[in-house]
């Protein structure tokens, strides 16, 4: 956030670690927890909060990703496979044993943990791109799993219909329930990463990402944290696929195949590898862009192009546009919209007195 | 004050020249949206922009003749690219919008969108695609399939490979052929049922996505297995591929039939024309060919404005599909506005709307559905058609088959939840 941090001066280490270090930036957060929990939800329409709730299930999945891709250097193309495990253990564990949703959500996050981890094994033995097709293995093994073991996807249409989540007497059904169901864990997960990345595991997973012979050699176990990295990774996509069943009420095979796993590389690249705040970018960005070309095409299309030609041109605009957009925002700043963040507020720190 | 009585005199007349003039301009009372998903960029784009122009075009001419019931029909469409977050954020915008009825695309987004549809109370329809327990409309009661299911399908398949065999499945081989996802496979326990009262020999074949490479299942079909009759499930590209495979290790196409998702004009072409594929049977929920009076009309009303008529119109499966599914909507919400003539009409009243259709054939583009509340897939009905010299050739009508075999099986989906 743009704050001025003029004449704070810190005397203590607890000080210099805090995550808020300005007085400031409580009432920044403050003021953000106002405009997410009250503001937004109570003045705007169930369709914004629909799309604000595609955009919480995609932050989760994209700072789970960015732990593993941004701060430990490790290559995943299987986070999709990741959500559909835990989708189908929350699934599984609603529908057979009746369980309630912190159960499963739980329990989702741990399964797909213990899969990512198994999946990142090779991690020790082969980097980079190598990597990347061990990870796309492990997609589409668990692809043709869930595929085929008619006992974990209920059957051979591979869904399994989930009941909405109860909070006491109350079922969350509406685009607002959701609203909130989901930005708690969010709010979860933003805050969990941020304290992970600053912790010592956090530095170990940097310390690997920036040179993994120099951390072997001051002692890091690289074998350990990077299965770890994988496991954590793998927790946050699992949530994230049990928030998306629960979101849609069933989890389904087609869900979470190899598309969903690039999306969700490119919200990172876009928002920018190695930064809590540019998981948050790149997940909006990626979710909201669509939307808002379409509804300026729908505003302004109609203008050059007749309606049965502006219906079969705007999806194709729009993913042009979208391309054409991530093109420019890569080449403005290859560090992603997290950096593009940094300069402005960098430029604003000292204005209007820059020297 | 003579002049006033001259003035408005005139003005009536001429009111009353117009209206008699143009009838289909008629006052429009109000309008009636519909939600439409499309696909025209994502992975069935080769369906999505035929078979939505089709839609459309069916929508523009009820607004031409002057709307349903005095109410113009707005057809809103939102292209999800075949994915789901994209699919949940078009459908919540078209309740936004107050659509009465949403026609849904795409199997994985039927699914995704089941429980909300129900809640809110819109029906959705799910023609061609999606599961095959929905036809149950006791237990799905807001998802239509309108069309024959895989199921519906699979037993039709194997009661016309029954009457190309001569009358008797016993010791016969029939070959599945299928794209190996949930919905290739959805069929396959339908097929089992019959091959053990048939008393056939039934194997599969399961082609791993994408699809594109299935020399090895068909070298086995026609060598090893030597199957009497193929029936196949493919999507995408795979139709086009089997078809040409088949041919290259000598298999007689006349001894294929394939299931709704490859039996357009898009793969016979693909698979290198009609004369390539001479003899291959197709299955279709539309009828095909460009020879009914509701394309004649859409001709008449393009060439009214002054405009060629669209190029979507030449790949009829598709384009005849879009007209079938708009044409079912339409008759949805006139049977809702027919109860409710204020034109207040909600899902519910469109809902009983779809359960409400019955022998309506549009000239016979259409087969004679009988949607009711416990059946929403409205019977089930197919017809054959043969790539024969140049073009589809019409071998059957309209016709289901072991429509018991059918209902047992959703009664058993149904018990399972």
């Amino acid at each position: 956030m743009i704050h001025r941090e003029c004449g704070v001066l810190k005397t203590t280490y607890q000080a210099d670690m805090a995550l808020y270090p300005l007085p400031i930036a409580r009432w920044t957060v403050a003021v953000l927890a106002v405009l997410f929990f009250t503001l937004i939800p109570l003045t705007l329409h169930e369709y914004y909060l629909s799309v604000a709730n595609l955009v919480w299930v995609a932050v989760v999945g994209a700072l789970g990703l960015n732990i593993l891709v941004g701060y430990t250097g490790q290559v995943s193309i299987g986070h999709g496979a990741f959500m559909s495990v835990g989708a189908y253990t929350a699934a599984n564990l609603a529908t057979r044993l009746g369980s309630p949703w912190p159960v499963n959500l739980l329990a989702g996050g741990l399964m797909a943990a213990l899969v990512g981890a198994v999946v990142g094994i090779p991690s020790l033995r082969i980097k980079g791109l190598y990597l990347a097709i061990a990870t796309l293995a492990g997609q589409l093994i668990i692809e043709w799993t869930i595929n085929h073991v008619t006992f974990i996807s209920g059957g051979v249409q591979a869904s399994i219909e989930v009941p909405r989540p109860r909070l006491g007497s109350m079922v969350l059904t509406s685009q607002r329930d959701m609203y909130y169901f989901l930005l708690v864990f969010v709010v979860l997960a933003v805050v969990g990463s941020m304290n992970l990345v600053r912790s010592r595991v956090g530095r170990a997973f940097i310390a690997i990402r920036d040179h993994d012979i120099a951390a072997e050699i001051i002692g890091i176990n690289i074998f350990g944290y990077k299965v770890l990295a994988f496991a954590i990774s793998s927790f946050y996509a699992g949530v994230t696929g049990v928030l998306y069943t629960y979101f849609l009420g069933i989890a389904n095979y087609e869900q979470f195949q190899i598309t969903v796993s690039i999306d969700y590389l490119a919200m990172i690249i876009i928002g920018g590898l190695g930064s809590v705040l540019g998981s948050i970018f790149g997940a909006i960005f990626v979710t909201l862009l669509p939307i808002v070309i379409r509804y300026a095409m729908e505003a302004f299309g109609g203008i050059f192009f007749s309606q049965q030609t502006v219906l079969n041109l705007i999806p194709n605009l729009r993913l042009m546009l979208f391309g054409a957009l991530i093109i420019f925002f890569l080449i403005v700043e290859p560090e992603g919209l997290n950096r593009l963040w940094r300069n402005i507020r960098n430029y604003f720190r000292v204005w209007p007195f820059a020297y | 004050m003579r002049h006033y009585l001259v003035i408005v005199t005139a003005l009536i007349v001429a009111a009353g020249g117009l209206l008699s003039g143009a009838p289909a301009h008629a006052q429009s009372k109000g309008e009636i949206v519909v939600g439409v998903q499309c696909d025209r960029t994502g992975a069935t784009q080769i369906v999505g922009t035929v078979l939505c122009p089709g839609f459309h075009d069916y929508i523009a001419l009820v607004n031409s003749k002057g709307g349903v019931e005095g109410y113009k029909i707005r057809a809103l469409e939102i292209d999800h690219e075949y994915k789901v977050p994209p699919a949940v954020e078009s459908y919540e915008r078209h309740k936004k919008e107050g659509a009465v009825t949403i026609a849904v695309y795409g199997t994985p987004q039927i699914y995704a969108l089941a429980q909300r549809l129900t809640e809110d109370r819109i029906p959705g329809t799910s023609p061609g695609f999606g599961s095959a327990a929905a036809a149950d409309g006791q237990r799905y009661p807001y998802i239509f399939p309108i069309a024959a299911t895989y199921w519906s399908q699979g037993t039709a398949a194997v009661d016309f490979v029954k009457k190309q065999l001569g009358g008797s499945l016993k010791g016969k081989k029939i070959a599945y052929i299928f794209y190996d996802n949930p919905a290739g496979r959805e069929p396959i326990e339908v097929l089992e049922d019959l091959s053990a009262k048939e008393g056939f020999q039934l194997k599969t074949f399961a082609v791993p996505p994408p699809g594109v490479e299935m020399g090895a299942q068909v070298l086995d079909i026609a060598q090893r297995y030597r199957a009497d009759f193929v029936i196949a499930h493919l999507f995408g590209g795979a139709p086009a591929v089997s078809i040409k495979e088949l041919k290259r290790v000598g298999y007689p196409l006349r001894k294929v039939v394939s299931f709704v998702w490859g039996s357009a004009e898009a793969n016979i072409d693909a698979a290198g024309g009609f004369a390539v594929a001479e003899g291959y049977y197709t299955m279709q929920f539309a009828g095909v060919g460009t020879d009914y009076p509701v394309l004649n009309e859409i001709r008449e009303m393009y060439k009214k404005e002054g405009k060629p008529a669209p190029k979507e119109m030449d790949s009829t499966v598709f384009y005849n599909r879009g007209v079938l599914i708009a044409a079912l909507h339409v008759e949805a919400i006139r049977n809702a506005l027919k109860a409710k003539p204020d034109g207040k009409i909600t899902g519910a009243d469109a809902k009983a709307g779809f359960e409400k259709i019955s022998n309506f054939t549009l000239g016979g583009l259409v087969p004679p559905l009988k949607i009711t509340p416990a059946d929403h897939e409205g019977g089930g009905l197919v017809q054959i058609w043969q790539v024969k010299g140049g073009k589809f050739v019409k071998v059957t009508d309209w016709y289901a088959a072991y429509t018991d075999v059918v209902a047992k099986h959703i009664k058993e989906a149904a018990a399972k939840k």
